[in-house]
């Protein structure tokens, strides 16, 4: 006989009692990816070719600055979320997936942050 | 006091390669499939951003690279993966609200996808050698 409560024996293997947020986030940034997806695709395809002034021109532009940076900011966490649901399916050593799931977040903050310092200094930037 | 059992004594439910191949069971997977590719393409869009933060020279090789006929596959790839991902990201939100589950719709939504990601990638590429001129 177990003195474990229910919440005790589901907790650290999976998302316990957060996978309404998980759900909602998932779909929010789905849904804002969509948007800002399409800018960027229209912002590439009508750019391919051009040279570097006008290409640093236009992504510093106040607008395109903004979009690309909700576009990375949304994307980030977008993906963040979905890998880290890939992790959790298969994964199946602890160790290992804590060091995945460790791994999927520094990558994904570390991206975000990327991109977002060049789009920055493109904008403000020399 | 009731005891519950999570051990592994209980039949296993069978994996995917029991089942026979179905449009709409591929679809799932290459969504998954499609997204784990946009996670890891994301370092080609930092790479390039930096670049056009960097430096002329710097920029120029990046296009450079990404222009070579190996670059321009990854892309291409990278654009399919994109659309697709999106398609089936629709069709994920469109089950949300309770609809699209009959028989005959998730057939057209999967065939949809599939020929949709592939139509507008050629759109998409078409619209950009155009620009080029």
């Amino acid at each position: 006989m177990s003195m474990q409560t229910p919440l005790g024996r589901v907790r650290g293997l999976g998302p316990a009692r957060s996978g309404t947020s998980h759900f909602w986030w998932q779909r929010l940034t789905a849904v804002a990816n969509i948007v800002l997806t399409l800018f960027l695709l229209f912002s590439i395809v009508f750019h391919v070719g051009d040279d570097y002034a006008s290409v640093t021109a236009y992504l510093g532009s106040p607008f395109v600055g903004i979009g690309l940076m909700l576009f990375i900011l949304s994307v980030v966490f977008h993906m963040y979320l979905g890998f880290k649901v890939i992790i959790e399916d298969y994964v199946q050593h602890e160790g290992w997936k804590i060091l995945f799931l460790m791994g999927n977040t520094f990558f994904c903050i570390a991206i975000g942050f990327a991109c977002l310092f060049a789009v920055l200094k493109l904008s403000f930037g020399s | 006091m009731v005891k519950y059992r999570t051990s592994a004594e209980r039949p296993l439910s069978p994996h995917l390669q029991i089942y026979r191949l179905t449009m709409t069971m591929m679809m799932s997977i290459a969504h998954r499939i499609s997204g784990a590719m946009l996670y890891f393409g994301t370092f080609l869009l930092a790479w390039w951003l930096i670049a056009a933060a960097s430096n002329e020279n710097y920029f120029n090789h990046v296009n450079a690279l990404f222009s070579t006929h190996i670059g321009r596959t990854i892309l291409l790839g990278y654009t399919w993966a994109l659309i697709h991902h999106m398609l089936g990201g629709m069709r994920h939100l469109l089950w949300d609200t309770g609809s699209g589950f009959g028989k005959k719709s998730i057939e057209i939504l999967a065939y949809g996808t599939f020929f949709g990601s592939i139509g507008l990638t050629i759109l998409i590429w078409f619209v950009g050698y155009w620009v080029r001129g």
